[in-house]
């Protein structure tokens, strides 16, 4: 780092404003258009990753309060939300879209608060894309049936929604939109790391007018998640988390005849070949990695340079490590903010031992982390077989698996050897040549000359056992439609 | 065993009672000049047709429940040893051109038509009125021809160019899944088989087929239709057997990446979803009552075993040009 040398190129500090945001004390669990205390009588605390400081107390949602919000989606189901014309609907949805847009910079600051991640991602992709998703799926109401040609499509019912925390708002409107457009009423449990930006969204709804009971939210941990999902009254089970828990949920619910979309892990291949933008696909490196802490299923986790330029492309990615802010989430300078949660620094810990225990090189730029909050700076490991754990399993962190490459072949056959089949990258200034890696990659979304780019228009969703179901785009309806 | 038969010329051959052993003895017999040759129902895997490796066979009974034939009864291992076939062929399938695949399904069309007599008397082995296994057989030769269609044009109705909020090129377009497991519709033996094995291979996967249990006469010769198609060996595989044996090596199998099962009793659907978890296999159920309808024919079943991929590439956005208008 360029601390020590006699002009100091250390960026200053830029961090956003708090004053404008508002963060109650307590939250109560919202259910029939109300904020209602806990029958479980519980609370836990949400704390901020990056200086472990209490941001709130929050319900600890029970089987009776998630009783509780079930009945009272599907009155709401069988009341108003059923009976209104779907370009009512429509409206109620674009006015949360608008309200979300209003209420932008409140909602990114406190995202960054509540789980880490810099205020730079939260205010220009999370929040905007958030309310974009709503904007682009209150369209899709009243227009349904052309999605679907030849087939008459109905609502499912009560829909039963489970999401984490890497992108807790941006993964709430990828649940709520498409299931209030296509007729549905919704109880949404976020994750209990990042509860916040999903109880500001409840008070969007109220402010929004929404008919009592279309969205409840129940806060809580694995056990209240198990409760909605297993509730005998919920047509339609959607879950975005780790692969593991997805068959879980797959078992727990099999013979109920609940439909189920399940978007899970990923262990994304990355690839470089000689002929790319070496400089573009160092960019793409370091965004398939290291954005939002390499907290995405997505991520470019595996990347596979081709040997010719492998001694460039490590350089130019070591160099650009160098260069990474890593601090306060909420300074707009920030590259890279805090872990999520303590447990989750544990795991990704345990693999940066393992990747060393296994006899992979383990790179990490010097930077000086601060003294509170989870930490992780960006890392990437040489010298990794195939078959190394670090290659193989999910580690949803900074971490990077290098491996190297030949011929087209070699590379399609190590990039499909996985039991994840999410996403993939390709880096290459052949047209001819990325067709024939597109079509051959098994992945939902393929990345060319580009990666993690996410948009409501585009479906997202894996194959294998990254899951099956899209969300955004017209494939998304199809989760949250029967078709007769 | 020893009966004089031979099979009968034409659909419209004199209507009588078929005998036994899926052989027509009644033409013959007047005739009982000499002893005819008898058919060996055997299984259908990787283009060939060996016996069950588990040397096991079963009785399926006719409408009297008299025994029709000695039909292989299929194993745990034959489902592991289609599964190896039909994955060695899903590569080469896949990625034919959809013009070919429409061509290879015509042509089973085809060959399915010729040897039409030939279904008509084994569904009529399987208690079935003549009228009804002709118009059976019909359907099952309009269903080729209705997916052969299929293949070339579904993609261009289902698939989407997504106007993103950014520049970028994106589009969603369907592909294969992979090794599709299929249990066929036990009540039919030769509608229900073809109309959930076309829509797979429509869509470029492989399938490893279980048959009717109580109907697998047309199924097995329905592979032998398959055999002399131009369908590359290893793309339908197909297996005889007891659905109790059989389903569960389906749904566990690590290789397979997605199941259709027809009619699973409610006890069948709750081992079906909790053994897919295993390796997040597609598990399809089809909602169609009666195969000889138009329900049973939908391009919507080509998508069941589809999934969707989303491509996302940059556009370079020049400033001058007047944004080529």
């Amino acid at each position: 780092m360029a601390k020590k040398k006699t002009i100091d190129w250390a960026l200053a500090p830029a961090p956003e404003n708090k004053d404008h945001i508002t963060i109650k004390p307590q939250y109560e669990l919202f259910i029939g258009g109300k904020w209602v205390k806990p029958k479980s009588g519980k609370y836990f605390d949400t704390i901020n990753p990056a200086n472990e400081q209490k941001l709130a107390r929050i319900a600890e949602a029970n089987e009776a309060d998630v009783d509780a919000a079930v009945k009272a989606a599907r009155k709401a189901y069988q009341g108003p939300w059923g009976k209104m014309p779907a370009s009512e609907r429509a409206k109620y949805i674009y006015r949360i879209a608008r309200l979300m847009q209003e209420k932008a910079r409140e909602l990114a600051v406190i995202e960054s608060m509540d789980g880490g991640k810099a205020i730079r991602e939260s205010r220009d992709i999370d929040i905007p894309l958030a309310a974009a998703h709503f904007f682009y799926y209150a369209g899709w109401a009243d227009k349904i049936s052309y999605a679907f040609p030849g087939k008459q499509t109905s609502p499912l019912g009560v829909a039963g929604q489970v999401i984490p925390w890497n992108f807790p708002l941006l993964m709430a409107s990828w649940k709520l939109a498409p299931a209030l457009a296509c007729g549905n009423t919704v109880v949404l449990k976020p994750a209990e790391t990042t509860p916040l930006t999903a109880l500001k969204l409840a008070e969007i709804i109220q402010e929004a007018d929404l008919p009592e009971g279309v969205v409840n939210i129940v806060t809580g941990a694995g056990a209240t998640g198990a409760a909605v999902v297993n509730h005998p009254d919920v047509n339609k089970v959607a879950f975005t988390g780790s692969t593991n828990v997805g068959k879980l949920i797959q078992r727990s619910t099999a013979g109920s005849g609940k439909k189920l979309t399940l978007e899970l892990g990923g262990k994304a291949a990355n690839i470089i070949f000689a002929d790319a933008t070496i400089d573009q696909a160092v960019e793409g490196i370091v965004n398939g990695i290291y954005f939002n802490q390499g907290h995405v299923c997505c991520a470019g986790s595996r990347l596979y340079v081709e040997e010719a330029v492998y001694d460039e492309v490590l350089r130019k990615l070591k160099h650009r490590m160098n260069s990474l802010v890593v601090g306060d989430p909420l300074d707009k300078n920030t590259d890279i903010g805090a872990i999520n949660s303590k447990e989750q620094l544990g795991t990704i810990n345990k693999y940066l031992k393992i990747g060393q225990e296994e006899g992979s090189d383990m790179f990490q730029p010097t930077c000086d982390l601060p003294s509170k909050g989870f930490w992780c700076p960006p890392t990437l490991f040489t010298n990794v077989a195939q078959s190394a754990r670090i290659s193989q399993e999910e580690i949803f962190g900074p971490v990077l698996a290098v491996q190297t490459f030949r011929t087209m072949d070699e590379v399609l056959q190590k990039a499909n050897n996985t039991p994840y089949g999410l996403s993939a990258g390709v880096w290459t200034d052949k047209g001819s040549k990325i067709f024939n890696m597109t079509t051959k990659l098994r992945a939902g979304v393929i990345w060319a000359n580009t990666f993690n780019k996410f948009d409501p228009t585009s479906p997202f969703g894996g194959y294998k056992e990254s899951g099956y179901g899209r969300e955004g785009g017209v494939h998304g309806l199809g989760a949250y439609l029967n078709l007769n | 065993m020893a009966k004089t038969a031979t099979k009968p010329t034409s659909p419209s051959a004199k209507a009588e009672k078929p005998a036994h052993n899926g052989h027509d003895t009644t033409v013959a017999a007047k005739k009982a000049e000499r002893l005819p040759v008898m058919k060996t129902y055997k299984i259908f895997i990787g283009g060939k047709f060996p016996r069950t490796e588990s040397g096991r066979y079963y009785q399926p009974k006719d409408a009297d429940g008299k025994p029709l034939a000695n039909i292989c009864r299929g194993s745990r291992k034959d489902i592991r040893n289609s599964v190896v076939a039909a994955r060695k062929a899903v590569g080469d399938w896949a990625n034919r051109s959809a013009f070919n695949r429409g061509q290879i399904l015509y042509r089973i069309g085809e060959m399915l038509e010729g040897r039409s007599a030939q279904f008509v008397h084994e569904l009529e082995l399987h208690g079935a009125t003549r009228k009804h296994a002709e118009a059976e057989v019909s359907a099952a030769i309009d269903c080729w021809i209705y997916y052969a269609g299929w293949c070339d044009k579904y993609q261009a109705i289902f698939s989407s160019v997504n106007p993103t909020n950014s520049s970028h090129f994106n589009f969603s377009v369907q592909e294969p899944t992979g090794v599709v497991g299929l249990m066929a519709p036990s009540t039919s033996g030769l509608i229900g088989l073809v109309s959930t094995v076309a829509p797979i291979i429509a869509g470029g996967n492989t399938a490893v087929v279980v048959a009717s249990e109580d109907h697998p006469l047309p199924a097995v010769t329905f592979a032998e239709v398959l055999a002399t198609s131009d369908l590359p060996g290893g793309v339908v595989n197909l297996i005889t057997g007891l659905r109790s044996e059989l389903l569960k090596p389906l749904i566990t199998h690590m290789d397979i990446n997605a199941v259709v099962c027809a009619d699973p009793t409610k006890e069948e659907k709750q081992m079906l979803d909790t053994e897919a978890a295993t390796n997040m296999k597609r598990l399809v159920v089809p909602k169609v009552k009666d195969w000889m309808q138009e329900e049973g024919r939908t391009p919507y079943m080509i998508l069941d075993t589809q999934e969707v991929k989303t491509t996302w590439h940059p556009i370079e956005r020049g400033q001058g040009g007047g944004g080529g208008y």
